[in-house]
Parts: structure tokens; sequence; C-alpha cells
């Protein structure tokens, strides 16, 4: 009998008390301390004990709304949150091998700023950091800072041409963030600190790079201040839905999100983003995908849906979201896990409805059941994050200009990426 | 009737980017990896600082256009590194410098509230005006503010900021499952701001922190700075490291406090500081003035120099006399990026008295680069800095000092283990933290609602 293939990821999106806005009223929940360090501590290290690839923490610019543009008067779901970045800091040194992934909007933020940020975020996890950039087009965001406006769109209806201009024109910005973030990760190369005592010198400023970045809507001198982090390049990341969002992930990023329903449109989607891959002049480089499911995991078989209907009933209306809903046995969603990875995908980036139940379920109840099946790991393969995803640590591109540099060394402290786990 | 014996506050400057770090030191470690962070954090911790102090800077500094290679370049995120930190300590403050010109109050403030969070009360924000459009090329804004505007736009940042940070009262949350109320008022974090500088509307979206609002630091020294100081800083860190200095610099400040409603005891000051120890006071003296040679090469020298006289002085020799010819007046083109070069305003004067110093004292350029750059605050056994920095602060010179050691990272090491019992002994400093948040290691109290006198520092540009 044919071996599963075994590289399979996994992924978690935390957020609140999870996905389903009655999830906080859950007995397990713990809506009180949403905002302590200890609470995001317990969720990580929860995730890292089920050995998952990385977990990815949400954020906005503006507090928690059931509108899809503007801010709601409910006071029955959850509000108010921290900083993405430094939420993922802060439990950075709790943690060894899990892969930190904060969103953060790239709208109304600085790319140096952020640049630094995610550097950091690697030097203080060895190389576990990585980025979901994200787009605002929120009116009430663009309030909080003052600085552009947003035209009041139907946000009902996307297909508007003012619409397709707007969120065209938010993800060419975005495309531009990211390059400039990933120029000044490469501004310093690897070895550009020399201490050299006998010349005085403490760098080698031949190896520090202005970026000279020069876009529509904003240019960027550099060098970072902060030197190249552990993985040369964090993992860069975005969830995409539709075309102009597929080409960000295509041209910028590592890793995108996608939101299928079924293999049909897995291997649909997949088709586009290499097409735009190729575009991009991309088609030698790694992008994985890792589809969105939000799960309901329950051991009793209908236990799942009874609870997501209690949940919804609490709620008051059905939830609805972006993503596919799963509700079931972790044994059933191990099946369905397989067959998503089978049609194309890296791995899945689970959305668990209830914090920390259907968390524990993933750790403690599908990835035992991946294990049995040999399908995913059963201990940490990798010390950085890219090492985890078998992406290597990439070339410097100011160094890799330079013809006697070729050969740099990669840094000290993180190692070539690991081949890819045995099949057990 | 004598005065109270003053208690004593302590904090620690991370050694990184600063002209006073020795790198060449064999014991010097890295200033970017987390290890050195977390070493001199839990040294500090260890010996009952108050707080740890990052300073910024957003463009790495610059000398006829090439990057300074000659002092330690480089360093990680601040408020990145402090939320990490917050990890491996549970007492001690941490305290970040950001800049209120290439930012937004919004985003500065839900990053300061969330470290406020996850620290259980520890945060401490050092506000800052960025002065020139070479760090601003960083930025989306690029360089836009004029010098006078500067202050302004701070003012309104933290009036901004202080409005965001109050916007939620503290028990909005009640998180009842019973009932379904999580929120108790549907219009929590509500803000409206229209001034000069922001025109800003909508809801913040990090609840009250433990602290109520972050500890504020204020670092200038202008008459402004002292004034936004007085009208709303917790704590100052001043530069003013010997006694007259310091004794005039606090009263002038200390003196301010009333006309905005506010008690002496409402802000602290605290001067950086250095400190050499020895096993006796000559062998600490040789001790300082290895070090000082260290901190100074001939290279440094000039390049010095030539942040002063905004002029090509690489022909001059270090070993010799200072130049003849007078600093070049007006916009600077030589050294970029540099706190130095924006606080030396009147360049002529300043050549003028370093001329009269080396010939006073037959100084050569790099014996007087040494001479004039050089602050080292306290020189001497473990004994004699004790009792030094104690008489400071009982004299009113400060209420306690930032100190900046120059090894990273263990330059704090020797002054926790022999001069802090020192201070303890003479009943001065504390033998254990008595509170967990910032406030009440400084001695500040809770974060009451918002000060009038804050919001009354904000004047529009006319």
């Amino acid at each position: 009998m044919p071996r599963t293939h075994p590289s399979l990821h996994l992924a978690v999106a935390l957020d609140g008390a999870g996905w389903h806005p009655a999830a906080w009223r859950e007995p397990d929940a713990r809506p009180g301390e949403l905002l302590s360090a200890g609470y995001w501590a317990d969720l990580v290290t929860e995730a890292e004990r089920g050995l998952l690839d990385f977990v990815t923490i949400e954020d906005a610019l503006s507090l928690q709304s059931g509108h899809p543009t503007e801010p709601d008067a409910r006071t029955d779901q959850v509000r108010g949150r921290l900083d993405a970045v430094l939420v993922a800091a802060r439990v950075a040194p709790l943690t060894r091998h899990i892969g930190l992934v904060p969103t953060v909007v790239v709208t109304h933020t600085e790319p140096f700023h952020l640049s630094k940020a995610v550097a950091t975020l690697d030097f203080v996890s060895r190389g576990r950091a990585g980025v979901r950039v994200k787009v605002s087009a929120r009116r009430d965001e663009a309030a909080h800072f003052g600085r552009r406006t947003v035209p009041r769109l139907p946000f009902d209806d996307l297909g508007t041409p003012a619409a397709q201009a707007l969120v065209a024109e938010l993800f060419e910005e975005a495309a531009d963030y990211v390059e400039v973030v990933r120029r000044l990760w490469d501004s310093w190369e690897d070895d550009a600190e020399i201490r050299d005592v006998a010349t005085g010198r403490f760098i080698d400023r031949e190896k520090l790079h202005h970026i000279d970045f020069r876009g529509s809507r904003f240019s960027v001198k550099g060098p970072s201040i902060t030197p190249r982090p552990p993985q040369g390049q964090p993992l860069v990341t975005a969830l995409a839905h539709d075309t102009v969002p597929y080409r960000l992930v295509a041209g910028s990023a590592d890793l995108g999100f996608v939101t299928p329903h079924d293999t049909a449109g897995i291997r649909g989607l997949l088709a586009t983003i290499r097409t735009e891959q190729t575009a991009a002049g991309r088609a030698d480089d790694t992008v994985h995908v890792f589809g969105d499911l939000l799960v309901f995991l329950d051991d009793e078989p209908g236990a799942a849906a009874d609870r997501r209907a209690r949940l919804d009933a609490l709620a008051g209306a059905p939830y609805r979201t972006d993503a596919h809903v799963f509700t079931g046995t972790p044994a059933q969603l191990a099946d369905l896990v397989q067959e998503w990875q089978r049609a194309g995908l890296t791995g899945l980036r689970l959305r668990p409805a209830a914090l920390p139940h259907d968390l524990v379920q993933i750790t403690r109840g599908l990835v035992p059941e991946l294990q049995r099946r040999g399908a995913f790991r059963t201990a940490y393969e990798a010390d950085t994050l890219r090492g985890l995803l078998g992406l290597p640590r990439p070339v410097n591109r100011y160094a890799a200009a330079t013809p006697a540099a070729t050969a740099a060394p990669p840094g000290p402290t993180v190692p070539e990426a690991p081949p890819a786990p045995a099949a057990v | 009737m004598s005065k109270p014996v003053k208690q004593i506050h302590l904090a620690a400057h991370f050694p990184g980017v600063n002209s006073t770090t020795v790198w060449s030191d064999p014991a010097a470690g890295s200033q970017i990896d987390f290890d050195s962070f977390v070493h001199l954090a839990r040294t500090a911790e260890r010996a009952g600082f108050d707080f740890l102090f990052l300073a910024e800077g957003l463009r790495l500094r610059e000398q006829h256009g090439a990057i300074h290679d000659l002092d330690v370049v480089g360093r990680p995120d601040t408020l990145t590194v402090l939320a990490a930190l917050a990890a491996v300590t549970d007492r001690l403050g941490l305290a970040g410098t950001i800049n209120s010109t290439f930012n937004e109050p919004y985003e500065v403030a839900r990053q300061f509230a969330s470290l406020d969070h996850l620290s259980a009360g520890r945060a401490a924000w050092n506000v800052v005006t960025s002065w020139d459009e070479f760090t601003g090329e960083n930025f989306r804004r690029g360089g836009f503010l004029a010098e006078e505007d500067r202050y302004l736009r701070a003012r309104q940042f933290l009036a901004a900021t202080w409005e965001l940070f109050d916007s939620w009262r503290g028990d909005e949350i009640v998180a009842d499952r019973r009932s379904g109320v999580f929120l108790a008022d549907p219009d929590a974090g509500r803000f409206d701001h229209h001034v000069s500088q922001f025109d800003i509307t909508g809801r913040f979206d990090v609840p009250r922190s433990p602290q109520g609002r972050p500890v504020i630091f204020q670092a200038g020294d202008s008459e402004e700075g002292r004034e936004f100081a007085a009208s709303a800083a917790d704590a100052v860190f001043s530069r003013h490291g010997t006694l007259e200095a310091g004794r005039a610099f606090y009263a002038d400040v200390k003196g301010r406090l009333a006309r905005h409603g506010r008690s002496p005891d409402d802000l602290k000051i605290l001067p950086a500081a250095t400190f050499v120890l020895g096993d006796t006071d000559a062998d600490a003296e040789e001790r300082a003035h290895v070090i000082r040679r260290l901190q100074v090469s001939g290279q440094t020298a000039i390049r010095t120099l030539e942040q002063l006289w905004n002029r090509d002085l690489g022909a001059y020799d270090p070993d010799g006399p200072l130049p003849e010819i007078d600093p070049l007046v007006g916009e600077h083109t030589v050294a970029r990026g540099r706190a130095d070069v924006r606080m030396r305003r009147d360049p002529l004067t300043v050549a003028r008295q370093w001329r009269e110093l080396a010939e006073a004292k037959k100084l050569s350029i790099r014996e007087l680069v040494i001479e004039v750059t050089g602050r080292q605050s306290f020189i001497g056994t473990p004994a004699k800095v004790a009792a030094t920095i104690d008489s400071f602060v009982q004299s009113d010179a400060s209420d306690g000092f930032i100190l900046v050691p120059h090894l990273t990272p263990g330059g704090l090491d020797e002054f926790a283990d022999t001069v802090v019992p020192l201070l303890q002994e003479r009943g001065v400093f504390r033998t254990a933290y008595e509170g967990s948040t910032l406030r009440d290691h400084l001695g500040l109290g809770p974060a009451g609602r918002p000060r009038a006198a804050a919001g009354a520092t904000v004047r529009e540009a006319s």
C-alpha cells in the first residue's frame, strides 16, 4: 500500500477566543484573559506540543466588528486585541520550534518599521519569524490614521469598477511594501559585522547597501538599522481570495493562504497562482499554498455539528466565513486534510472555531491520527521556520551582485534546510 | 529637621549603538543577539533596577556620504525586543525610545498599550522627535517637518496617544458568559482628535492596560523640552552629569511642575551616567583611562572633530594640534544621523572653547576629544561610587541614574554585585521590589484620568 506523502504541513490561525463569534461563551474559554501574555503563551505552546509548523496571529488596525467596513455597536462579541507582532515576540522565548507569523496591515504602516520588527522577531525566536501582510480598504481604519481617505464602496459588490480599482491599487502598494521589506532584510550582508580591531572598523561598510526604492506611493533609502536576520528572509505570507491577491502571493510571498471549498477549487486556484508565478518571473521559486479551513472538532460523531448549532444559536445567526467550515471528528478531518493535500496544497491552516477546545482537538486528536497514518512529522526536523517548510536560506541579493561575495557563507546560527522527514 | 532620605532609582541603558560602547574588548558580545538583552535585563532585575532602557536611531549614521564604521552599528527593533524581554523578566520596567515624527499615534498607542498588557504593567515610552530629512528618507512621509513644528507635533502626538489610552476606562470588559455581555459599553475606545498635526477619529482597539498608560519619558533639554517634560512626562532622561549642572537642571524642571498642577514627586529626573569600578580608586582611574582610549581611537577622534567642524579633516594628525581653520557653519554635509550634530548649534563658539582647552592643557586632537566627549560619571571603588551616587541624589542633583555600561552585555554585572549591596546597606536602594508595575517602582502612583495640563500643552501653530 503506497504511503501518503509525508511532508504535510499544518498551521493554526489564532484569534481571540476562536473564530466563532460566540466562542468566548464556551465553558473552557478564557474570555477575561484574552489580553494577557499567559493566554497566548498557553495557546502557542499547545500548538508546539502538536508539532505544528507555525501559528498565525490575527490583527487589524481597528476594533473587531461584524460589519465589513465599519465599526459596529455590538456588545455580545469579543472586542479589543493586542498588537500581533508584540504577541509573537512575547511568546518567542517560551517556545523553540514553532514558527510565529503575526498579521500586519501594510496599508497604514511603515515598511521600514515592519522590516526591522519582523527581523527582530526572527532574532528573538532564533529563526522562526514570518509575517502575514494584509491590506486595508476600511474607511474606519483610514480615519484612525487621518493620512488618506478611502472612498465609500459597495463592499457587497466588489465587482464594481471603483472597488476593483481600489483593490488593485492597495495590492500594488502591498507588493511595493513587501519589496521594500525584503530589500531591507538584505541590506546588510551576512558577514557585514567584522569587528576588525586592527583597522578599528566595526563593520565593513561595503557590505551595507542603500536600497534606494522609489515607488508610486513611497520611497525608502535604507539600509536597515537591523542586521540581516537569522533566516535571511523571514517568511512572507498573504491570504488571497481572488486574482489580484493571488498575484501578490505569486509575485511577492513565500506562502499563500487560500480558501477552497473542494478539490476542484484547489486545482483551479493553484493553476491561477502558478500562472501568475510564471508571469512574475518566479516559476522556479517555491511558493507554498496552504488551504484555510475553519474547524469544529469533537471525538463523538455529531458532537461538533451540535456545538456549531449551539454557538450559532448563542450568536443569533449562522456563522459564515470565507473559508470552508468543517464539523466532525479528528479522524474525519484527517481524511479531508489528506484529500486536500493530494489535490496539491502544501498544507492546511486550521482556524479553530473555539479556543482552546478546537486547538487541543487538533494537537491531541488530528495530529496523532495523521501520525498513525504516517502523514505527519513525529518530531520537529528543523529549528527554523524556513527549515520546517523545506525552504532554503536565500542568497542575499546584494551579496550576489558582488562577484567576490558570491561565496558568502550563510549566517552562523542557521542550519541548511533539512532534508524532508523520512516516511514512518 | 533633616530631610528624609531619598530612595535612589536606577536603570540600565543597553550598550548598543553608542560612542561609549567598547566593542573591541574580548568580553564584548553581540549587540543584536537576544541573549545579550536577556543577560543585561536579568542582571538589572537581579539588582532591583527600575527599568531597562533602549535608545533608537532610524537611520544609520553617515560621514562623508559613507556609513560610519568605527562604533557599533546595528540594533534590533525596540518594541519587539521589549516584548520578548517581558517573557524572561517579571518585574523589570521595559522602556523604549519611539520617535513621534515618523510614527502615527494610533499605531504607537496600540503598541505601547499592548506591551503594557504583555508585561503586566511594565512599559515605558521615551518620546523623542526626529530632526532631519536624512532620517525621513526611510519613511513614507520623507523629511516633512519644519524644525519649529517638531515639538508641536510631539506634544500633539502625546496628547493624541493619551486620548487613546484613556478612551477605555478599564471596566468595560465584563465577559459574562451567561448573559452574553462581553462589552459593557458599546462606545468603548471612542476618540475624536482634531488638531493641526492630527485629524483622527474612530475607536481604539486595545482596552486599558495595567498601568493605564505607559510611563512617559522625555529626553530633550531645550526650553521646549523642559516645558514638555514638566507638563506631560513621568521621568526625564537628562544629560547633566555634574553635581552643579544636575542641581540646576533639577531645580529648574521640578520648579515648573506646579504651573502644570503637578507635584515635584510626579516627575523623576534620571541623568545618564557611566561608571568604572576598581579595587582602589587609582585602579579605577587607570581602567577608566584605558576605556577612554578604547572608545576614542585616533580615527574616531578625527571623525568626532569633523562632526563639529563640518569639514574633511582626514589630513590632520590625531596626535597633533587642533585645526587652525574654523568650522563650516550652515547646513551639515559631513556627518549625518548623529545626535551630536544637532546638539552643537553654535560650532564656532564650541570650537573656540575646545581650542582654548587644548591650549591650556596641551592636548592633542585625540586627547581633546577624550576630554570633551567622555562622561565617566563615577570612577572609583564600589564604596566611593555608592557614596557619590547617594550624595548626588540626596543633594537633589537627580532622583537616580540611567547607567550606561561600556560593555555588552556584561557591563552591569560588577555594579550589580558590588555597588548595589552598598547602596542597600545605606538604606537608599530597594532590597526587593515592593510593587509589580514600573509606576510602582518609580513611586508614581496609579495613572489617573487625563490631566488637564497634558491637553493644555497642545497649542495650535499660529
